[in-house]
């Protein structure tokens, strides 16, 4: 019987019955009854029509949806009758699936969608590589030169487009304060190649994408709604970039993020890039996008390209920074790519959670179950079916899970609303939504969790030797032994699962702190940085460049408080960014084509003091400007990588077609946090060709108080100036860590929602076995055992599941320590000291759980457990 | 499911069905008449409750033993749900009819038992 039927059958139903009762009354006034009485007799003849009714809809009820709503009462019932074993078991639920779905929002959102470009999969980054035969070149960014040959030659890829980041300073207009933002540079048909076009106004043009062209820029609709209010009339107004005028020729969709969520501008890069630059085969500084044809593999584009390199590299022996190849990775490789494997980590974190849940759910059914023996063998021995009791498990587990997975959504949608806003700085982070795919998958999630813990559950007392549960549970002796070991074997599982996740977290914290520990090689307390860039517009010449830093430096270092101040283009933390070749004149001539690296940055004489890293030999700059444009200070790794066992002292490089001298050695640094220090070279600031760099000071007193005064005197300097990234050295190279402090947090914190589960799981079974076998150890106290008998008893009967799960989970831990060793700084998947900790904490977590549940069975009145049968 | 909780259910619900089934053995009737029908034919013996005559004709087509189908009565200007036996209802009367057989044999022979030979 379908319910849909049932309206209609009940119309026909009430027909019937009124057509036999009106014949009825007709044969009671037959028989001689007259008018009323002839009606009540019917009536009485009869029955209640109601009640007939009511009886007849029972026998229709044998269909599904019935039954289905009656087991669904059945177990509401049941379990409001115990209100703290349901509120425990939905917490639990609502904690597993809520993190699953939260997690695999987040994974679908970043890694599984495809990218919101056109054919996104034809899309892919291209790189330099192969020019110094180590791994960091292999991934190189492209030069503008290789980028032309590139373009000019291939046959591969429909389009070629080329990108830069950069900063640029956006005047101020109306009384708004000057504004560092985070901007890039496209050529022209880098939208036409990803295949999006502007949300208001209109794309770049060849003719905008000169040096020649008035300057046009594309502003990101946050910039767009936050500096200028979302007036659509900002359309062909033009604003100040640098100190040069550029006109708005649109604005780019809200989800528009490339190359990364920070860009808030985007300008034609041949309009800003003088042309040496975009012919210079050794100066890399590009990300290339390049649009395959069809039918072409990325394979095939890579060696076309390859082809072409090796051609300009076999052209231009004398100039060793010319690569010789090229590689690629899908787009959306290189915009996920630090983050998968963090993501796939967590998610397998959050399916152990998830499976804890279910365990812990099932666990406190089977518990449950056994109690409520007794009632189920008197219903099955009343002819409950097997099946019917089946389904109302089923259908409790439904319930829970159902419950939990509704709580776990609310979870979910909280999680995500503060991971948007917590890591704004992650790719696609936009991306991530609860659509219909993750309500689906939720559903999905939840009916899982209550088939898996349900069918565990059904099946624990599925045994139908109803005489002997009867009997067996007359006398109380706990509830059959196969039960016993699938509650055991369940909790050893749990606890299992649960020494891995706390492995991993403890293998996260650990890394994390040497990470946050590690020495950069120089001081990190008590220094502040500032980010300053001086607009080719107003600064053309060294001179007037070298005289700003000066000035600056003069007014900064006489601020009351200030220990030291110095400027460099890049400080330690500050990523890796600037590399330059050179040759060592004193040594014999490498092969042509060949040439020796390293990192280069520059800096005014004080820096070095400022920053705390030692000059081990040597001196510093003299600091005679201009005049120091010839000397070069190495590292220490420098000296002993390419002067070994020889004095480098004194020794000349020859660095961007000039000779310098080698004036001082200083100690080394690492350019990020969790990386081993590379070989740096300094050259002087004073020779005025950076036109970027940072700004340190020292104080011994609380340095962020200094923030305020140097933006004062910047602006002093120059109105149009703005001041960016004020951040002390600790928050530089937090923001650094802060990938791993992200990941530990998440880890650490699903390793101690799972700590909590397994303690829940050990309490409430160790408290149901107690319960179950009050008459036998009231039986054994009456007989003499010691109480302190008795505890020890129940206590190893509750530590042995614990120690078998911790012995497995360590196991596994070494299996799954493997997967994670990307994510370790400095330590190894088997650390000793994080297993025993973990170790040392579940057997304390455990020991509590047993020990509550042992103490009250060891206090146990004999008189009052042997009664209560 | 059904069936054992069926089997449980008792004795007269059992015994219903074998009545109706026995009664439309003559052909096709609607409700009033089975009920009058079983009352008369046992001396109003069984006093007919409609309570359990309705749901029982309906759990009878449930099973497929009866079809039902509104027919004018020959006697009367009116309708009449009338249900006629199927060839499964025909089987199943044997086999209810068997299994009473049986049941009141062995009944008997506990209450009233030949006395043993000697």
């Amino acid at each position: 019987m379908r319910w849909w039927q049932i309206k209609k059958r009940d119309a026909d139903l009430e027909r019937e019955l009124r057509s036999d009762l009106e014949l009825e009354e007709e044969e009671q006034r037959e028989g001689g009854v007259s008018g009323e009485e002839a009606r009540y007799a019917a009536l009485r003849a009869f029955g209640n029509p109601t009640l007939i009714r009511d009886q007849t809809h029972a026998v229709w009820s044998w269909s599904w949806i019935e039954s289905l709503a009656r087991d669904l009462r059945f177990s509401l019932r049941t379990l409001r009758r115990t209100p703290g074993f349901t509120i425990i078991a939905i917490l639990v639920m609502a904690l597993g699936i809520g993190a699953n779905v939260a997690l695999f929002t987040v994974v679908r959102g970043v890694l599984l969608k495809p990218l919101p470009f056109h054919d996104p999969d034809r899309l892919v980054m291209l790189y330099e590589a192969g020019a110094l035969g180590d791994d960091t070149t292999d991934t190189n960014v492209v030069s503008g030169g290789m980028y032309a040959e590139w373009k000019k030659e291939n046959r591969s890829y429909s389009s070629l487009a080329l990108a830069q980041d950069i900063r640029v300073g956006l005047s101020g207009s109306n009384g708004q304060l000057p504004e560092k933002l985070k901007s890039a540079l496209f050529s022209w048909d880098m939208l036409r190649t990803l295949g999006v076009q502007p949300a208001l106004g209109r794309d770049f043009t060849q003719a905008d994408d000169s040096p020649t062209a008035n300057g046009t820029v594309l502003l990101s609709w946050g910039l767009w709604k936050r500096r200028f209010g979302g007036d659509p009339a900002i359309l062909n107004q033009t604003i100040e970039l640098d100190a040069a005028p550029y006109t708005v020729i649109g604005v780019m969709p809200a989800w528009f993020d490339f190359p990364d969520p920070s860009t808030q501008l985007w300008t034609p890069v041949y309009h800003d890039k003088p042309e040496a630059t975009m012919t210079s085969l050794n100066n890399h500084m590009f990300r290339v996008v390049g649009r395959l044809k069809p039918g072409v593999s990325a394979a095939q584009g890579v060696a076309d390209l390859s082809l072409i390199s090796q051609r300009t590299h076999n052209a231009h022996l004398d100039d060793p920074f010319v690569f010789r190849g090229a590689s690629s990775r899908p787009l959306l490789e290189h915009l996920v790519g630090e983050i998968k494997k963090p993501l796939y980590v967590l998610l397998e974190a959050t399916c152990c959670l998830l499976l804890i849940a279910c365990l812990n759910v099932a666990n406190l059914l089977v518990a449950r179950a056994a109690a409520r023996r007794k009632e189920l063998a008197i219903r099955t021995a009343l002819g409950g079916g097997w099946l019917r009791l089946m389904s109302e498990r089923m259908m409790e587990c439904l319930m829970l899970s159902a419950a939990g997975g509704v709580l776990g959504l609310l979870l979910a949608f909280a999680t995500l609303h503060w991971l948007s806003q917590a890591r704004h700085d992650m790719s696609r982070v936009d991306s991530i939504h609860i659509d219909g795919v993750v309500a689906a998958f939720t559903v999905g999630v939840i009916m899982l969790c209550a088939l898996f813990s349900g069918l565990i559950a059904a099946f624990s007392n599925s045994d139908r030797h109803i005489l002997g549960a009867l009997h067996e549970a007359s006398r109380s002796v706990g509830g059959g032994n196969a039960r016993a070991t699938l509650r055991k074997v369940l909790l050893m599982l749990e606890v299992g699962l649960t020494v891995i996740l706390l492995v991993g977290a403890g293998l996260l914290l650990k890394s994390y702190e040497r990470l946050r520990s590690a020495d950069m090689g120089c001081i990190t307390q008590g220094v502040i940085t500032m980010h300053l860039g001086l607009p080719d517009a107003r600064y053309a010449t060294p001179a007037q460049r070298a005289n700003f830093y000066d000035t600056l430096l003069e007014r900064v270092r006489a601020l009351p408080g200030v220990d030291a101040a110095g400027f460099a283009t890049l400080v330690p933390g500050q990523g890796y960014e600037v590399d330059s070749t050179f040759n060592i004149v004193e040594h014999p001539p490498l092969p042509q084509g060949r040439g020796l690296y390293a990192l280069s940055r520059s800096a005014d004489p004080k820096y070095f003091g400022a920053m705390g890293i030692p000059i081990l030999r040597g001196r510093t700059f003299d600091g005679k400007r201009l005049a120091t444009a010839n000397e070069v200070i190495i590292s220490q790794s420098f000296a002993s990588q390419y002067f070994p066992g020889e004095d480098s002292l004194g020794k000349h490089l020859h660095v961007h077609g000039q000779n310098a001298v080698i004036v001082g050695i200083v100690g080394d640094t690492r350019y990020a946090i969790g990386e081993t220090p590379r070989p740096v070279q300094y050259f002087s600031l004073d020779a005025g060709v950076e036109n970027v760099g940072t700004l340190v000071i020292r104080s011994s007193h609380d340095p962020e108080q200094f923030a305020l005064p140097v933006q004062r005197i910047v602006s002093e300097m120059d109105r149009d100036l703005p001041v960016s990234d004020v951040l002390t050295m600790n928050q530089l190279l937090g923001k650094s860590t802060q990938d791993q402090s992200f990941n530990t947090t998440l880890l650490v914190a699903f390793g101690s929602l799972s700590l909590v589960l397994a303690a829940v799981g050990l309490f409430g079974v160790m408290s149901y076995i107690g319960a179950q076998r009050t008459t036998e150890i009231g039986i054994r106290i009456a007989l003499g055992a010691q109480r302190e008998q008795v505890m020890r008893k129940m206590l190893l009967d509750g530590m042995r599941p614990a120690v078998f799960g911790l012995v497995v989970g360590l196991t596994a831990s070494l299996a799954a320590g493997r997967l994670m060793r990307d994510l370790l700084y400095q330590i190894k998947p088997l650390d000793p000291a994080v297993f025993a900790a973990v170790a040392a904490t579940l057997l304390a977590v455990a020991v509590f759980a047993c020990i509550v549940p042992a103490w009250r069975a060891s206090r146990l009145d004999p008189m009052k457990a042997l009664r209560a049968e | 499911m059904a069936k054992r909780a069926q089997q449980r259910v008792g004795l007269l619900q059992g015994t219903l069905d074998m009545l109706i089934l026995r009664t439309l053995l003559h052909g096709p009737a609607h409700g009033h008449q089975i009920g009058k029908h079983i009352q008369r034919t046992t001396n109003e013996f069984l006093q007919m409750q409609h309570g359990s005559l309705y749901p029982a004709l309906h759990r009878l087509e449930e099973r497929g033993w009866v079809v039902s189908k509104w027919e004018t009565a020959p006697d009367r200007n009116r309708e009449f749900k009338y249900y006629r036996l199927t060839d499964k209802g025909r089987k199943q009367l044997l086999v209810e009819e068997s299994q009473w057989k049986q049941m009141a044999e062995a009944v008997a022979r506990v209450m009233w038992p030949v006395p043993e030979e000697a």
